[in-house]
């Protein structure tokens, strides 16, 4: 296809006015941005984004309302991992037992490399206790390969608490019906 | 000997290189801070010793206007590791980056930057071939820049270089001549005479509009500035001349194509717009006192920095001319339509007469 272009006039081949447009529009901008604080530019780390609700952020470890450790150790998260970077360490059969009366067990250690967290969700997605949730931290810095390695303390702290449905206090609680029924003789 | 002489030159050399180079450096911070704002950012607005941010009101205000930055800039550029390329050619090298800066810091000496202080003129060398010596040293510019890129011996500085070599001697012809009318009116070679003629007649630019254009739009092509930034074409040719360059051998050629703006801007001031001189307040005449004298250096600096702005507001405007098209407004626009200017403003002339 041929497209006619119109020949230019005499203003059009002179740039001139073309040139007080370009003008007029940069002076403009500079305007708009000098006196009218239209500016694009979002200084950082004096203003931050407002995160989005559903923002996958780094996963942290959470408490329960009565601030207790959720997780139980049952390495489905590590498991699931997809760049590895959660490592479980069990209490063992002589280990530690659990903060919550009822629940089996909790991590000895639990640590995550956020230089191989890919923040996507998985580990949020397959825990079974609601432990463990990707939070809208998105700023992680460290002076060495070893401080991003965040532990089971660090997590815990970062995590804060969420509460839940509590399933081994309700399980607890069950039990304990179980034992006060009255029997029929 | 006259001592006299040999001492204020010294302290008038010693003052204007100084300012020149203070002048480079807030430029640079002007070129970006204006980019920011044209394109709606903010800018340099952190750079800052630690002590300044305690300073109330003024320190954080001038932390925001990135007045530190140049300082920080300039150090950086000084410590950085002088590297030599294993494949340039060193001596060439080496010389190509002194060769860029000493033709630009030459043409400052003829410029009149103010009338008078005390006995003293307010210029370096007041030269009746001022013009003259001017332009010759103009064209000495572009050795620096084919030199680099020669030296570097890669292929895209020798681009640079090749564009630059054209195109600075293409537009001198056209600069050149846009002049002449000037000299014509004013009947004079020396620019502190030519300063003299505006403040009795008017500005120059009133006098001879079409030189005043050619001669702004040559001297953009004349220091490398966009719409004619061929030789440094960024997205073309890497980085231009100074691809291979780094650290101070790399500020040098931004010291040079920095004052080559602000000589060009100097010149037009001086030629178009009366220099020193205001048509009212009684700043027309050389000064008699000393307060009028740093008043008029004043006026001057005022109004090569508002072109200045100039320089750096067009360049944030308008896309790079092509090759061809950079060519084509040189040779067939600009020097036909200054050969015109030149036999329009004589045949006047020679009918008033």
């Amino acid at each position: 296809m041929i497209v006619n272009r119109k020949p230019l006039t005499f203003w059009e081949r002179l740039y001139l006015p073309a040139i007080a447009g370009g003008l007029k529009v940069t002076l403009r901008h500079a305007y708009r941005t000098l006196f009218q604080g239209k500016k694009v530019t979002m200084e950082y780390p004096e203003q931050k984004w407002a995160v989005p609700t559903d923002y996958r952020g780094a996963p942290y470890l959470v408490k329960d309302q009565e601030g207790n450790t959720k997780c139980v150790s049952c390495q489905l998260c590590e498991f699931v991992c997809p760049p590895k970077a959660i490592r479980i360490t069990p209490p063992g059969p002589a280990g530690q037992i659990a903060d919550r009366p009822n629940a089996e067990k909790m991590p000895e250690e639990f640590e995550i490399n956020f230089l191989r967290c890919i923040y996507c969700g998985l580990c949020q997605e397959v825990c079974p206790e609601e432990a463990i949730f990707l939070l809208k931290d998105y700023s992680l810095t460290g002076q060495s390969r070893d401080e991003m390695i965040y532990d089971k303390e660090k997590l815990l702290a970062l995590g804060g608490t969420h509460g839940g449905i509590q399933k081994w206090k309700h399980k607890l609680e069950e039990a304990k019906e179980q034992e006060n029924f009255p029997v029929k003789v | 000997m006259n001592w006299n002489f040999i001492i204020f030159s010294i302290v008038k050399i010693a003052i204007v290189v100084g300012v020149v180079q203070g002048m480079v450096a807030y430029a640079v911070l002007a070129e970006r801070k204006i980019s920011a704002w044209i394109q709606d950012r903010v800018g340099p607005n952190r750079t800052a010793p630690p002590f300044m941010k305690y300073i109330p009101v003024v320190g954080p205000a001038l932390i925001r206007l990135g007045i530190f930055q140049p300082l920080a800039d300039g150090l950086k550029f000084m410590l950085k590791e002088d590297f030599t390329p294993a494949g340039v050619r060193k001596i060439y090298f080496w010389l190509a980056p002194a060769i860029a800066v000493i033709p630009s810091m030459l043409v400052v000496a003829v410029i009149p930057f103010g009338s008078q202080i005390g006995a003293q003129k307010m210029v370096i060398a007041d030269l009746n071939v001022g013009i003259l010596y001017t332009f010759g040293i103009v064209s000495l510019g572009v050795y620096g820049i084919v030199l680099a890129g020669y030296a570097a011996n890669s292929k895209y500085p020798m681009f640079g270089g090749i564009r630059s070599s054209a195109q600075m001697i293409s537009y001198e012809i056209s600069m050149g001549m846009s002049v002449i009318p000037v000299l014509l009116i004013a009947g004079n070679l020396n620019l502190s005479r030519i300063i003299g003629w505006q403040s009795a007649h008017g500005w120059m630019v009133f006098y001879a509009p079409l030189s005043f254009i050619i001669f702004l739009i040559a001297s953009f092509a004349e220091t490398n500035r966009l719409p004619f930034d061929l030789p440094e074409a960024e997205t073309e040719l890497v980085g231009g001349y100074h691809t291979e360059y780094g650290s101070m051998k790399f500020a040098l050629f931004f010291l040079a194509e920095y004052s080559n703006m602000i000589a060009s801007s100097g010149m037009m001031v001086t030629l178009f717009f009366g220099g020193w001189t205001l048509p009212f307040w009684g700043l027309d005449h050389a000064a008699t006192s000393l307060g009028m004298g740093l008043v008029q250096i004043l006026v001057f600096l005022v109004k090569m920095l508002l072109f200045m702005a100039l320089f750096i507001w067009v360049r944030w405007m308008f896309p790079r001319f092509r090759y061809d098209q950079l060519m084509d407004l040189g040779w067939r626009r600009f020097v036909p339509l200054a050969l015109v200017n030149i036999l329009v403003t004589a045949v006047i002339l020679w009918m008033k007469s």
